[in-house]
């Protein structure tokens, strides 16, 4: 099983006291959709710096509202800690009004990494979902940053509406690149829309990458990670180069309030990334 | 030290135990009766221990039954578990200020009535553990002491606790300890063993030592060893204990059995019956599952985090955006029977049942664990595919 990574150069505080927030100043405020917003995020005292891996998240807290996990979707090599947030809930909504120089309180990070050591030397195959991108925007920088290491790059994004494409102007960078595949699709069009209609597992078999010597990340919702799985297995790629990012309700991210089992696996310590071949029973049971 | 002669006190001898720890600063916890039911707090001689009490249990049933002796211990376990003192049901996280934009958060700000994590805690001492609490208490030392992250609350708390145990010489019928092997003989972890012994002319207690300190509570006791025929009785009590319980739990593959029913028809029956009511989690002494809880006053400068005992029959417990993970009643019901007897397993390296009976007696409707893994394992066995011994490694660590 996996062990809390001891990465992170974390203050003596908050391994103290795992459970105590350290303050961050919003930097920046970026609104990214209707819905949808950036937070850039910078800790109050150097103290609390923190470094963390592509894939692992953090708790933030509204002062008296709440806290909520939050993905990591800003570079891990920056200086600025970035989350790309939906307003779905009370505190994201309260999170949404926030301006720059408010302050959040943060815990973290927490949780296990996507496999980007692993990846190298391999094809490298992104599979996100509506606002399962920005969980992945991290590996995409790094992959970027060192792109000679890796082989064929592809990432395949599907969202609901052309309105709701998130890092649009990152995309149309992306796309332009020769050494990056780049394939959008939305479930319903609107006008002007030339591009792919449908759900992004339609666009598995439409990308080029070798399935024998593939990694392939993928974040979305459930159904869309399980489909995903199942497909990219069709082409031929093992469901131990797949890896899932599972979601599930969080209070402590610790691994002790217990709200995130999954199964026998705490989703805070144990994951949020899984091998897919380590879950894949458990992901077809129901309510499980 | 368990291995030394049990030596023999006296009845009288409890009140000295008692006043000398609490001579040493130390809040002296035990069972008392509160209406009509035996529940743990503070004592301060044995008068307030349930003299004469026994209870009468069965699922959803609990009753108090006056003896004619003065016995101290022959009650079993009631509503309350030690956990509420290591684990309490609310805890103040932290507080946070805001002045001027400025906001402060920390766990040693001036806080509310309620207990605070940073808060200096007077040491317990628990008298009259039994030995499936005690096993209980094992079990959450794991949870919050085993791991990566731990609790520093409970660990703080805990380190000083000391623990009387009592062996058990009278079951309930809810009681099952014996088949889950945590009981009813406590075996380790304690600083002191009692067993009680009431015959017609006598009333002693044999005790057994589990720590230097536990001795050294003796010395300025009256006591003497046992004798070969006093340490006989009290072993006699305490097998014919194990001999009356009717319940018992079937251990043996008992995690393959239950990773292989997720789709058996007995959740449904179960769950006709389940109130989800979350009682059974509320009782249990190994329960751990927790949800915070964040709050602000009028004014609107003073927030706290409180930590609260949650339970994984609620529909919030699995809430994400979209929808609760285990909505039906099944898959609560599913999920907290699979976690305690199998996952459990997986996560701490043992059950995470102690066979104290309380889900059962403390349910509403009288759903019996016992009974509802029977019915499973019963239909399951003969199909069962023996595990894989190979663990698949998730691999980024």
């Amino acid at each position: 099983m996996v062990s809390a990574p001891d990465v992170h150069g974390k203050s003596a505080d908050s391994v103290v006291n795992p459970m105590l927030p350290a303050l961050y100043t919003i930097q920046r405020v970026k609104r990214e959709t209707d819905d949808t917003f950036t937070l850039e995020l910078v800790p109050e005292s150097d103290r609390h710096k923190i470094s963390f891996l592509p894939g692992q998240f953090i708790m933030v807290y509204v002062f008296g509202v709440g806290e909520v996990p939050l993905s990591i979707s800003g570079d891990a090599a920056g200086t600025v800690l970035v989350h790309t947030i939906r307003a779905v809930g009370i505190v994201t909504r309260v999170m949404s009004r926030l301006r720059r120089g408010d302050k959040v309180g943060i815990r973290g990070p927490f949780g296990t990494a996507w496999p980007v050591q692993e990846a190298q030397g391999h094809d490298v195959v992104l599979i996100a979902g509506g606002i399962g991108l920005p969980p992945l925007r991290p590996v995409l920088y790094h992959v970027l940053s060192r792109r000679e290491e890796f082989g064929k790059v592809v990432l395949l994004y599907g969202t609901r509406t052309p309105s709701d494409i998130l890092f649009r102007d990152e995309l149309e960078q992306w796309r332009a690149r020769f050494d990056l595949e780049v394939h959008v699709t939305v479930d319903r069009a609107q006008s002007g829309w030339r591009g792919n209609v449908g759900v992004v597992t339609t666009l598995i078999h439409k990308s080029s990458f070798d399935p024998q010597k593939t990694i392939a990340m993928v974040c979305g919702p459930e159904a869309m990670m399980r489909f995903s799985a199942l497909e990219l297995q069709r082409r031929g790629v093992s469901t131990n180069s797949i890896y899932l990012s599972m979601e599930r309700n969080m209070k402590c991210a610790i691994g002790l309030c217990g709200h995130c089992q999954f199964g026998p696996l705490f989703v805070c310590k144990d994951g949020p990334v899984f091998r897919y071949s380590h879950i894949k029973d458990l992901l077809v049971k129901w309510e499980i | 030290m368990s291995t030394t002669t049990p030596l023999r006190i006296e009845l009288s001898a409890i009140d000295g135990i008692i006043s000398s720890l609490r001579q040493q600063h130390y809040t002296v916890v035990g069972p008392t009766v509160r209406g009509a039911s035996i529940v743990l707090d503070e004592i301060s001689s044995t008068s307030d221990l349930p003299v004469g009490w026994m209870c009468e249990q069965a699922p959803a049933r609990y009753r108090l039954i006056k003896l004619p002796v003065d016995s101290l211990f022959a009650h079993t376990v009631g509503p309350h578990s030690w956990k509420q003192y290591l684990f309490p049901p609310i805890l103040r996280l932290f507080s946070a200020n805001r002045n001027d934009g400025e906001i402060r958060i920390g766990d040693g700000l001036p806080g509310s009535d309620v207990p605070g994590a940073g808060d200096a805690v007077r040491p317990y001492a628990f008298l009259g553990v039994r030995s499936c609490d005690l096993h209980a208490i094992l079990i959450q030392d794991k949870i919050f002491g085993g791991g990566p992250y731990q609790d520093a609350y409970y660990r703080r708390v805990r380190e000083q606790t000391w623990i009387i145990a009592v062996n058990c010489t009278l079951a309930s019928a809810t009681c099952f300890c014996a088949s889950t092997k945590t009981g009813p003989k406590a075996s380790s972890g304690y600083d002191l063993a009692l067993t009680e012994v009431i015959t017609e002319q006598d009333h002693y207690f044999i005790v057994e030592v589990g720590t230097e300190r536990g001795l050294k509570l003796l010395e300025g006791l009256n006591h003497r060893p046992a004798n070969e025929s006093e340490t006989a009785r009290a072993a006699e009590l305490v097998e014919g204990t194990a001999s009356q319980m009717a319940r018992s739990l079937e251990t043996e593959n008992i995690r393959e059995v239950l990773y292989q029913s997720a789709d058996h028809t007995r959740w449904e029956a179960v769950a006709k019956r389940c109130l989800t009511c979350a009682n059974c989690t509320m009782v249990c002494p190994t329960c751990f599952c927790a949800t915070v809880e964040d709050t602000v006053d009028l004014t609107g400068m003073r927030a706290e985090r409180l930590r609260k005992w949650d339970s994984c029959f609620n529909m919030d417990f699995s809430y994400i955006h979209g929808g609760s993970v285990r909505s039906s009643v099944k898959a609560r019901y599913r999920h907290w029977l699979t976690h305690k007897l199998a996952s459990w397993i997986d996560q701490f390296g043992t059950l995470g049942c102690v066979g104290c009976g309380r889900c059962i007696t403390w349910c509403p409707v009288g759903i019996d664990i016992t009974e509802e893994y029977r019915a499973i394992r019963d239909t399951t066995l003969t199909n069962l595919v023996p595990s894989s011994t190979e663990e698949v490694e998730n691999g980024n660590a």
